[in-house]
């Protein structure tokens, strides 16, 4: 077990005995940060609204989102920027919320049904799924009849599909075995990027094959009312059914026998847990490609900070991974500006130092002990 | 509460595992459940903490069928220690212990006085009060086998299921977990891999070979050099031990004109 106990200070005194152990690991108040991470993304969901190449000031910005929740009234000349901040940049920041509390809370629950450290919302094939039918659309003008929701749709019936065929390949007598679903999830995955890949080489077009591409590391570029609901409607359904799974979930992390011998059924938890997931997966990703890495991440970085127990995991997670996205959305519409950069580039940028420091300011295995 | 077990019959992939087995655990007494590997003990004992559904025959807790009580009902009656170390999530200690609870919590409930109290009250009865705030993968053998009862005791149940329980503790530790089982009250029906722990800490021994049980009584009556010779395939010696007076054994491998069989 590789623990850096020996850079952490002595213990105090009234926590245990010198040399009986490594101290216990401190947790933050959940409650406290709870709060501050609701703050938190209440002001990122403002600043995302608020930054952008066009110099609005803030002042601006502030009476235009008052005036588009509230209805108000505006001048005339001020209908441009207004439509800039309420039409492209708010629903913009409340997607990037919204797919980054759907991603965070995935990789939680992903994490413990297949009790695997290293598992993210794609590992069960479902994202690379989705991604086949979204590049139908984009290379090929698939389902064109959809018009503006072709995407989402093509990208969400694929990866329902996608659900369903490794949902019958990794099925058993035994049910879905947590190393078969893996196993499966990332032999799909292949097969589909094969696919995906097929097809970007085969389109002729340049622009379709650089959007494609786009799609597949994840942009929120495509943001607009139309595209939240589903993908908010999807989210909080599956963090509902999580948050109620939460002891549930603790008792599966522990093993499927220890989950049958606290009257939990292993099996029928793991089945639901493969809908929600997929399901959720399938509604983010339609609306956002595939973003990487806040899904794997975010799950360990909020048990750094509030330990393995699912019911303070999956009030941390969502929030932090919320929080996290709008900002990568932000720094990536910005950075390169007028230039926009994939969302899945800087998830890594800003993700990988922050979990770095995490990681070594406390004692944390992933698992594997 | 007693536990009966009446012609368990598992079947997996037409391999018969467990062959009508008929087991009886009286109300309070430690039964142990001895037999070489591979001989269906941990496929029996997953049946009675429901991990595995049985193909034929019934396990009744207190008189009652317990497959027509909802898991949760059965998981309040009935706690086991599983021989499954999974080790992939870092909870900490009294996390692990709260688990216990689940069967006796609502899905949205928050958790009660009571839960901490039963919490708290297992911990220390197992000793490991001070280890409350560890993580659960920074403790020794031992000390995870000691809080992992601690769980099973916040469960509050009637029956308590362990699976080689010993496993990979050294002899303290062995003799303290089996203390902790003894010192419970609880009806406990555990597999043993030591003859002799089994034959002290036991009141009551089932020996199980290829699925059937083929002997069962008080150790005295049941660990027979003729008996061991034909399940275990040793050569055993009976003496009794210089303080309880409990049979013990000391082995040596058969002669080898003298198969197994």
């Amino acid at each position: 077990m590789a623990t850096p106990l020996e850079l952490e200070p002595a213990a105090p005194p009234h926590t245990a005995p010198a040399g009986v152990g490594p101290a216990p690991p401190k947790r933050v108040s959940l409650p406290l940060l709870f709060v501050t991470l609701c703050a938190a993304l209440v002001l990122s969901i403002v600043c995302g609204a608020g930054m952008g190449a066009s110099g609005l000031s803030w002042g601006q910005v502030l009476r235009f989102l008052w005036a588009g929740l509230t209805g108000g009234s505006l001048a005339h000349d001020e209908v441009s920027a207004y439509t800039i901040v309420w039409e492209l940049r708010f629903p913009r920041a409340v997607l990037a919320a919204v797919v980054g509390a759907g991603l965070s809370a995935i990789g939680v629950a992903v994490q413990a049904m297949v009790r695997n450290a290293l598992a993210d919302p794609f590992v069960l094939g479902i994202s690379s799924g989705a991604a086949v039918g979204a590049n139908a659309v984009l290379l090929f003008g698939a389902f064109g009849a959809l018009g503006l929701w072709a995407l989402s749709t093509a990208a969400f019936l694929s990866a329902l599909l996608a659900m369903a065929l490794v949902y019958a390949i990794a099925r058993t007598a035994d049910g879905l075995t947590p190393l078969r679903l893996v196993l499966t999830g990332t032999a799909m995955y292949y097969g589909f990027s094969a696919v995906t890949t097929f097809m970007v080489f085969a389109a002729e077009r340049g622009e379709a094959a650089r959007s494609a591409m786009m799609w597949l590391l994840g942009s929120l570029g495509g943001a607009s009312w139309a595209s939240v609901p589903i993908a908010a409607g999807a989210v909080l359904v599956g963090l509902a059914h999580l948050t109620v799974s939460a002891r549930r979930l603790n008792a599966l992390a522990m093993g499927d026998e220890t989950a049958a011998a606290l009257g939990v059924d292993a099996g029928r938890l793991r089945k639901e847990l493969f809908l929600v997931c997929a399901a959720v997966t399938g509604a983010v990703v339609a609306v956002s490609g595939a973003i990487g890495f806040v899904g794997l991440m975010v799950p360990h970085a909020a048990r750094m900070l509030v330990g393995a127990d699912h019911r303070r995991l999956l009030a941390v997670a969502p929030l932090a991974g919320a929080v996290l996205l709008i900002w990568v959305d932000i720094l990536s519409r910005v950075v390169l500006a007028p230039v926009e950069l994939p969302v899945g580039v800087l998830t890594a940028v800003i993700g990988v130092p922050c979990f770095v420091l995490l990681m070594r300011r406390r004692s944390y295995t992933f698992g594997g002990a | 509460m007693r536990v009966d077990i009446d012609a368990l019959t598992v079947e997996v992939a037409g391999a018969r595992l467990v062959r009508e087995v008929t087991l009886r655990a009286g109300s309070g007494q430690v039964v142990g459940l001895v037999g070489p590997n591979g001989s269906g003990k941990s496929t029996l004992l997953r049946c009675v903490y429901r991990a595995l559904r049985p193909s034929a025959g019934t396990v009744r807790l207190g008189g009652e069928d317990l497959h027509s009580l909802s898991a949760r009902e059965g998981a309040r009656r009935l706690a086991a220690l599983p021989q499954e170390v999974v080790a992939e999530f870092d909870f900490t200690v009294h996390e692990v212990v709260a688990m216990g609870r689940l069967p006796h919590q609502r899905s949205v409930a928050r958790t009660t006085d009571e839960d901490r109290k039963a919490c708290e009250a297992a911990l220390v009865r197992v000793g490991s009060g001070h280890l409350s705030d560890r993580g659960f993968l920074t403790l020794s053998g031992g000390e995870k086998q000691r809080v992992l009862i601690a769980r099973a005791l916040a469960q509050q149940p009637s029956v308590l299921v362990l699976d080689e329980p010993t496993n990979h503790l050294d002899i303290a530790q062995q003799l303290e977990v089996l203390a902790l089982v003894r010192g419970s009250g609880l009806t406990v029906l555990t597999a043993l891999h030591d003859l002799n722990l089994a034959a002290l800490h036991c009141d009551l021994l089932y020996v199980i070979d290829s699925g059937r049980i083929v002997a069962s009584g008080a150790p005295h009556d049941v660990l027979t050099p003729e008996l061991l010779a034909e399940v275990f395939g040793v050569r055993a010696h009976r003496v009794p031990h210089p303080e309880s007076g409990a049979v013990q054994l000391l082995f040596d491998r058969l002669p080898p004109t003298q198969p197994a069989s």
